[in-house]
């Protein structure tokens, strides 16, 4: 350093000095817009219970199925018979499209991508890497005369 | 105060040097050779783009971007408001097009070598154009807040959240929030009509500034034949043919729009399940399809639908980086590697895309019938006048 002329030495400096500003305005610029495009994460209700309807549903005995909204998660819930119910998680794990059930094939499924569960919830053809995940379904009695209550609770 | 004409030019020409680009343009010439038709498709898109500006700035007036408004605006425009049905038939038809014209030119410049020195930066705008295209496609197709659009976007953002790393991040970036809501129709509907735009913008100028500095590329093969031809003037013969052709698209846009009204389907409904045969725009069909065939399962912490999304990203980096990897196309001016990688690529693109819209086997036996009938008939006016003296 010594052997260079002052000059060189200030220019040097001073160049550093206007990129290392320049750098931090660019900073401090950029990082609130990053964060801003970045949506803020809303706490949501975290819900335990639903209750689907009676066990007569005219679409559960229609359709076989229901999509009920469990919080914002869309829940599956499939009538085999008066007493066996399922429910599980209606996202599909391949590439997050609702999924339904197919009474004629005793199969749930996903039309986006052709993604097969059987009626466990376990994924068996096509591209879901994942099981559906399970809730759990139990009836209510609503007294005497009334239909039971399908209640769908957290797994 | 009376203003003639030629003071008006001469006002003008001295505050915006007008001259210079006169003179550039009288002077432009097109290369006259067997492959000169593709040289129109580019313009082509451009028309559409033009369009797409239009028709969409007249969306605007009456769209309302709110999950409770959308759909019901859109529905207004198309039953209520005089020439809606019109407006947004166009756009939509016109949108389909453009991407068309878009991948054709990109076929062709690329089948054609265009994109040897010094022309690697049009490639390279040329290419993001089209993505960004793309991207205007994906984007717009959310607005109408119908079943199909919630799902198409629902397995797109999805799609980006396999990205490694950041995929986390992308998806909530995309969606606006954990899912596709209200919030993610926000965002579209802002990249749709201020961002994409003015990036799109920018970069085709840059496009088109560099295919007037370079001129139109002679394809190799062609290099003798446009020698020995008279280059055609740009003003008027070439812009005049360009003029008849966006008049024929202008007719046939007017005439899809009139007998094929773009649906509207039904609103979205973020608890329904996904109805049968659901597919997304027939651009980005290819990539539904692989993603149909290719079975769950986990390698090394990726699941298996990554690798086919990874692999799609990668051939568009290398399909924009084509100029610099194709180094034999500068001194031979053949590189049958490149060629054949493209064909392989328009092959599978073609193929994975008719398999996919494989319920419309009816129409491809009259089009496959009506190609034939044109190749004959094309093949035998040929022979009929090479035969003539």
């Amino acid at each position: 350093m010594a052997e260079e002329s002052p000059s060189i030495g200030r220019r040097r400096f001073l160049s550093w000095f206007l990129g290392t500003t320049g750098g931090a305005f660019l900073v401090s610029v950029l990082y609130p817009i990053l964060r801003y495009v970045s949506p803020p994460r809303i706490p949501e209700a975290s819900t335990s219970e639903v209750e689907v309807g009676p066990v007569n549903d005219p679409e559960l005995v229609e359709k076989g199925f229901k999509i009920v909204h469990f919080g914002a998660d869309p829940v599956i819930v499939v009538k085999l018979s008066d007493t066996d119910l399922r429910a599980f998680s209606a996202s599909c794990t391949h590439l997050d499209c609702i999924v339904e059930f197919r009474k004629t094939k005793q199969l749930i499924w996903c039309n986006c991508h052709n993604g097969v569960y059987d009626l466990t919830g376990r994924n068996i053809a096509g591209p879901p890497p994942k099981p559906l995940t399970p809730y759990r379904v139990h009836l209510v009695a609503k007294g005497p005369g009334q239909p039971a209550s399908v209640v769908v609770g957290k797994g | 105060m009376r203003i003639s004409a030629t003071a008006l030019r001469s006002f003008l020409d001295d505050r915006l040097a007008l001259g210079g680009v006169r003179g550039a343009l009288a002077h432009k010439t097109v290369p006259v050779h067997r492959y000169m038709p593709f040289y129109y498709f580019g313009g082509m898109a451009l028309f559409f783009f033009a369009v797409q500006v239009i028709t969409g700035i007249l969306l605007m007036l009456y769209y309302r971007p709110a999950a409770g408004e959308a759909f019901e605006s859109v529905e207004f425009i198309m039953t209520t408001v005089p020439f809606g049905w019109l407006v947004r038939s166009i756009h939509s038809w016109s949108a389909n097009l453009m991407i068309f014209f878009a991948f054709a030119h990109l076929a062709t410049v690329f089948f054609l070598k265009a994109y040897r020195p010094p022309r690697e930066l049009t490639w390279i705008t040329g290419c993001l154009v089209l993505f960004l295209g793309l991207a205007f496609g994906f984007s717009g197709y959310l607005l109408p807040w119908n079943q199909l659009a919630f799902f198409a976007t629902k397995v797109g953002t999805d799609i980006a959240g396999a990205v490694p790393l950041i995929g986390g991040w992308l998806l909530r970036f995309l969606r606006g929030g954990d899912r596709v809501g209200g919030g993610t129709l926000s965002r579209f509907y802002g990249w749709h009509v201020a961002i994409l735009p003015a990036v799109t913008v920018v970069l085709l100028a840059l496009h088109l500034l560099q295919v007037q500095i370079h001129g139109m590329s002679v394809p190799p093969q062609t290099a003798d034949e446009a020698r020995q031809r008279r280059p055609m003037r740009f003003f008027p013969h070439f812009a005049l043919r360009e003029l008849f052709g966006w008049t024929l698209a202008l007719g046939v846009l007017a005439a899809l729009a009139a007998l094929f009204p773009w649906e509207l389907g039904e609103k979205a409904d973020p608890f329904a399940p996904a109805f049968q045969n659901i597919r997304p725009e027939w651009y980005f069909m290819f990539m539904f399809e692989t993603l149909k065939h290719v079975p769950g399962g986990e390698i090394l912490g990726l699941e298996y639908e990554a690798i086919p999304i990874l692999l799609f990203g990668l051939a568009g980096l290398v399909l924009l980086l084509v100029p610099f990897l194709d180094r034999g196309v500068v001194r031979t001016g053949r590189s049958p590697a490149f060629t054949a990688a493209g064909f392989a690529a328009l092959v599978y693109i073609v193929g994975a895309t008719a398999w996919g819209y494989r319920s419309l086997a009816p129409v491809y036996a009259v089009l496959a019938t009506g190609a034939v009938v044109a190749i004959l008939s094309l093949g035998t006016r040929r022979a009929g006048g090479e035969g003539q003296p």
